[in-house]
């Protein structure tokens, strides 16, 4: 078998833990990778060291610091070695997934959630059913979040290669987010709400347990249809964004199929629904059959109490 | 004056049911309809056109079933309808599907492509920057909105946040539902749609090196806890802490 690479997942300039558990996949696939960092500033490659990986090359372009498809393909491509390549699925990473495979003509597998050997499982029909694939060659996989364990931490010889790379396209305008709050595709807690919350502000009762477990406020489709104030970057669900954190809250949301698609790959999911007969329950981890009004102030007097 | 692509796909319905046979997906059973991020794909490729005139083409790959989509797409206004496929092809990966898409935009002529931002069957949303990088295009994947005022600028997703990002032609853009408003086809448009011609043609497809397995139904969660009474969230809270371990 060919060498295997994992290419570092980098969030906010610094290595994201998720690069760990990228390393459990790939010994899970048969190999030992050798980890490929893109940075801007190469010290944070000597982060990228773990127990069952091997070398590091930091591959070190101004480039890194905004996005550019084509640019990042580029340089990443003409630094890391020839076998099958391993990313995490973010939005991003999924983007450039595809473009290292388009230049060296192979295949693409994406949001992998199991692999034995060469056998790659990701849910298809927005989760709806499985499918396993085999790869009889190099392949480029991404692999979602929380699902591997984290390989630990482990001293490695870190190579740096330059690189100057070109993009094509250009950043004109950074908008302001709608909030200052972490983005649902970024989080590890989500608490969302539903049409079941009635107003758009009573969605400050969301942000406050969020302030208190550091999560981020996502939505229903539908209580982003209903309401201009929620914006369609809060939507968890087939037509929004797709996440598995380890914790998802659903407070007021009934459990459409479209919602469902986005969230039910979520290690632990709490649904607070006054309707006991509500979908979501089934997909539930923990339930509570009562209104939100009285049971998020006893939550968040809770989760106060256990953080502090 | 631009020549652009719209790339569709046919897909089951997504409030379809999934019934998994045997290790198999069956999919006798189901609608069939245009994937959902698709229309927001003809919609930006259709304001291309008004901006700087021009045609657009519907490309779709697939066997003659997906004529359909095809006349739905005219009726909401495209202009030209091309299926590429062979009879020899069932299940494309994403390299031999890509370079076939590639062949055909290159013997389109095309200088912009759009698409939606994932299929809403596998949901991979790899089309878009393998085919720009197979190319040599640029790309811009998940945008919400588009305007054509001194070149191609789009909001699109960015590390924390969106960003207003300038894109040179050629390139391929992929649609994310966002701000676009989409049209709805109307008489004439349907009418039109009804007598239109599907270009057929037929492409020579790399091997597979990606195969199905098995397809299963998606694992089964073991039954959780379900409790009455705004009060029991304080217990909720307990358990998420020393049952799951998650905060």
């Amino acid at each position: 078998m060919s060498e295997t690479i994992v290419i570092a997942e980098i969030n906010n300039g610094v290595i994201a833990d998720v690069t760990a558990e990228l390393v459990s996949a790939v010994i899970a696939f048969g190999g030992s990778p050798t980890i490929v960092v893109p940075c801007v500033d190469s010290s944070i490659a000597d982060a990228a060291g773990y127990a069952g990986a091997g070398r590091v090359i930091a591959c070190k372009d101004s480039m890194f610091a905004s996005y550019d498809a084509a640019g990042w393909a580029k340089s990443l491509d003409e630094v890391t070695p020839v076998g099958s390549i391993f990313f995490a699925a973010t939005p991003r990473s999924k983007d450039l997934a595809a473009r290292i495979a388009a230049r060296r003509n192979l295949s693409v597998v994406q949001d992998v959630v199991a692999i034995d050997g060469s056998n790659l499982t990701s849910p298809v029909y927005s989760g709806k059913a499985m499918q396993t694939v085999s790869a009889s060659s190099d392949v480029v996989v991404s692999v979602r979040a929380n699902i591997f364990a984290a390989a630990a931490a482990s001293p490695a010889e870190v190579s740096v290669i330059d690189q100057s790379g070109d993009v094509l396209t250009a950043v004109e305008e950074l908008l302001s987010r709608s909030s200052e709050r972490l983005d649902v595709a970024e989080a590890n807690i989500i608490i969302s709400g539903g049409r079941g919350m009635s107003s758009p502000e009573n969605f400050s009762h969301l942000e406050r347990i969020a302030d208190v477990l550091g999560a981020a406020v996502g939505a229903s489709r539908a209580a982003v249809d209903t309401w201009d104030d929620i914006p369609h970057g809060m939507q968890v669900g087939q037509t929004g964004k797709t996440v598995n954190p380890n914790l998802y809250i659903a407070v007021g949301i009934s459990g459409a199929i479209q919602h469902l698609a986005g969230m039910r790959s979520s290690k632990y999911i709490v649904a607070i629904n006054k309707d006991a007969d509500a979908p979501i329950f089934q997909y539930a981890d923990y339930g509570i059959v009562a209104t939100w009004e009285e049971t998020l102030p006893i939550l968040e007097q809770s989760l106060s109490a256990m953080m502090s | 004056m631009s020549e652009i692509v719209v790339l569709v796909k046919r897909v089951p319905d997504t409030n379809a049911r999934i019934v998994v046979d045997g290790g198999k997906v069956d999919l006798s059973m189901v609608k069939w309809v245009m994937s959902p991020y698709d229309e927001f794909a003809i919609e930006a490729a259709l304001r291309h056109r008004e901006a700087t005139g021009g045609k657009v083409t519907a490309l779709t790959l697939g066997s003659a079933d997906s004529d359909k989509i095809l006349k739905d797409a005219k009726a909401i206004g495209v202009d030209e309808l091309v299926r590429v496929w062979d009879d020899s092809w069932s299940e494309l990966d994403s390299n031999s599907l890509q370079s076939v898409l590639c062949n055909v935009i290159s013997g389109l002529g095309a200088q912009a492509v759009y698409c939606g931002k994932a299929a809403a069957d596998t949901g991979a949303g790899s089309t878009c920057p393998g085919v720009a990088e197979r190319l040599g295009w640029a790309s811009i994947s998940n945008i919400t909105e588009i305007s054509f005022e001194g070149g191609i600028k789009v909001t699109c997703p960015v590390e924390g946040g969106s960003a207003k990002v300038s894109v040179p032609l050629p390139a391929v853009i992929s649609c994310d539902k966002g701000a676009f408003k989409v049209r709805k086809p109307n008489v004439k448009g349907i009418m039109m749609a009804k007598r239109a011609q599907v270009e057929t043609r037929s492409e020579t497809a790399p091997a597979v090196t990606v195969s199905v397995v098995n397809q299963s139904p998606p694992p089964q969660k073991p039954e959780g806890k379900k409790y009455s009474g705004a009060d029991s969230a304080g217990e909720v809270a307990r358990l998420l802490r020393d049952e799951a371990n998650v905060i």
